[in-house]
């Protein structure tokens, strides 16, 4: 009985660390021991690999695009994210303008990828255009038509609205929950006192909502060290809007080059455990005051 | 009078902004929508907008579309493909993690903390970091391009998150509860069937919801693992290798793309709270 009961634990979470051993601890050791060998992992070659990956042209580019896609998209999402709710919590339509907005988020990327290549569709001068925003650019503005993905003044800016179009609802609809919950008293004291709407905004609701808004942040950051999907479905990485991500893939599956899409692999995890651990730390004290 | 007038004057660019910036997201959805039901001349001649001139004149409307996509392009496969990915990748890395979640919320053993707080950790690397080394394995085991395959990858990457959301809400639950239960004799196993799991229900079904969507609009896994074998492509396989072979035929990719995007749909209409709560969840995973 008593062995039993010692062992009952065991036979509980055993799948699990099972699995997780197979599929995430194992791995991720093994892929760290490759980054360190040649492209078919038979003769070791030291630091190789990381020095190819701080100093090509390729990688330069990856990292240049991924810390636009940083600041751009991070900073829209979450403002827009904000200003959409804060906005939002004054209208009898709530709901349906927060349901339109979230609802991207349903889709998936390669869906998201379709829905905007039409919208970012060129057809030559003088001949109808059928997306929507070479519409509006020849039509109102009476400019010639531009391959929007195709340019690389504006390839990037293309992806990255379309990340924008796809997180912005997330980011609302939880910071929506963080501004609900803050006292209604709190705020109307103020207003009482003689503060506008602006001092309201930056002097109390800021401050209140700021842990919030750095889960909200380190996750879109999160989520743009990994972007994939958009950029493999919409470019491929031409057109000078390689990301880290892509790269990897490209290494491994175009070039075969297992130690560089190792080394590429283990970068891409040292930047995102110190930003994994800020939002882990900040879940659980919000988990902890619930 | 007077005031109502100056109020809803002042609040003017309140709704301007909010009904302008629905309009902004729902519109990209709208063009693909209406361009998946226009027929091919239609759609390279002009704008889809063109239709709202006059948009009841169903005459332009067409759905051979989807008739053409789903049987000669074989969208209907993939459609029963998804299915049969993501159907168990969703129930079992939900039930290892139940039975996992309950004996790090309700039992007692050596390590328990470490062992939490490592699975937990886990949630930190990247599906990047595994592909490699899981691609060879499958390779030599000949289980790359296999449903069993995916599905227990799906598991791996989906395991720490679900132990760690189950794990804290089992934590939460009464634990007067699981006293009483066991001074009445019951086993773990009947308390954890008969306790536990129904009072989980609601974080069951967000996580439910969360890991079937994830695993529905995932395009990096099925890439990796069964890549190249179209027998077994799900949806977001077969509409990226479609957005390569079908170019300009904006009619059928349209078409497809909505196809993919029908349940994830259906799913949110129906199901709002669940799936709004799932995906907040999930905003630490990994």
């Amino acid at each position: 009985m008593r062995w039993r009961s010692r062992l009952t634990p065991w036979l509980y979470i055993g799948p699990t660390l099972l699995i997780l051993g197979a599929y995430l601890v194992y791995p991720t050791l093994s892929t760290l021991y490759l980054s360190f060998f040649d492209k078919r992992s038979e003769n070791f070659v030291g630091l190789e690999n990381y020095r190819w990956v701080f100093t090509s042209s390729a990688m330069h580019v990856a990292f240049r695009n991924n810390l636009l896609w940083i600041v751009l998209f991070t900073g829209l999402t979450v403002s827009l994210g904000l200003i959409l709710a804060v906005m939002a919590d004054r209208v009898r339509y709530e709901s349906p303008v927060k349901s339109a907005i979230f609802l991207p988020m349903a889709i998936s990327f390669v869906g998201a990828g379709v829905i905007w290549l039409f919208v970012y569709a060129y057809r030559p001068p003088d001949t109808p255009q059928i997306g929507l925003l070479n519409a509006i650019w020849t039509g109102l503005f009476r400019q010639e038509p531009v391959g929007w993905l195709q340019n690389r003044a504006t390839s990037n800016f293309g992806l990255i609205a379309v990340g924008v179009w796809i997180w912005t609802g997330f980011c609302m609809v939880i910071l929506s929950a963080a501004y609900k919950s803050i006292p209604r008293e709190l705020l109307e004291a103020a207003r009482v006192d003689g503060a506008n709407e602006w001092q309201v905004f930056w002097r109390i609701i800021i401050p209140t909502m700021k842990p919030t808004l750095a889960v909200v942040t380190t996750t879109m950051i999160i989520n743009v060290l990994k972007v994939f999907d958009i950029v493999y479905v919409m470019t491929n990485g031409n057109y000078g809007t390689e990301v880290i991500a892509n790269r990897m893939y490209k290494e491994m599956f175009h070039f075969h080059n297992f130690g560089r899409a190792s080394a590429i692999a283990v970068i891409l995890l040292l930047a995102i455990i110190p930003v994994m651990m800020v939002n882990i730390r900040r879940f659980q004290e919000q988990e902890a005051l619930r | 009078m007077k005031e109502r007038v100056f109020r809803w004057l002042s609040r003017f660019p309140l709704h301007l902004v909010l009904i302008g910036a629905a309009l902004v997201w729902l519109t990209p959805s709208v063009g693909l929508l209406v361009s998946s039901v226009r027929p091919y001349e239609a759609v390279i001649r002009t704008g889809w907008w063109t239709v709202l001139a006059h948009p009841f004149d169903f005459s332009q409307y067409t759905l051979q579309n989807y008739r053409e996509i789903l049987l000669t392009q074989g969208m209907a496969q993939a459609f029963r493909n998804s299915l049969l990915i993501t159907i168990p990748s969703t129930i079992i890395p939900i039930g290892i993690a139940a039975f996992a979640a309950y004996a790090f919320a309700w039992m007692e053993f050596p390590g328990r903390q470490v062992i939490f707080a490592i699975v937990v950790g886990l949630l930190v690397v990247p599906l990047q970091m595994t592909l490699i080394p899981l691609l060879r394995a499958y390779n030599r085991l000949g289980l790359a391009g296999s449903y069993v395959g995916i599905w227990l990858a799906h598991t791996g990457y989906g395991l720490p998150f679900a132990v760690y959301l189950l794990r804290n809400f089992f934590g939460a639950l009464p634990r007067d509860l699981f006293e009483s239960a066991y001074l009445d004799g019951a086993s773990e196993l009947t308390a954890f069937f008969r306790l536990a799991l129904p009072l989980s229900v609601p974080a069951l079904a967000s996580l439910a919801i969360f890991q079937f969507l994830w695993v529905w609009n995932d395009l990096l896994v099925a890439l990796i693992y069964l890549g190249g074998t179209e027998e077994v492509a799900p949806l977001t396989l077969k509409l990226s290798s479609l957005i390569n072979s079908l170019g300009q035929n904006w009619h059928l990719l349209t078409a497809a793309a909505f196809i993919s995007m029908a349940l994830p749909l259906v799913v949110f209409f129906s199901l709002q709270r669940y799936f709004v709560r799932g995906i907040l969840a999930g905003s630490v995973k990994g």
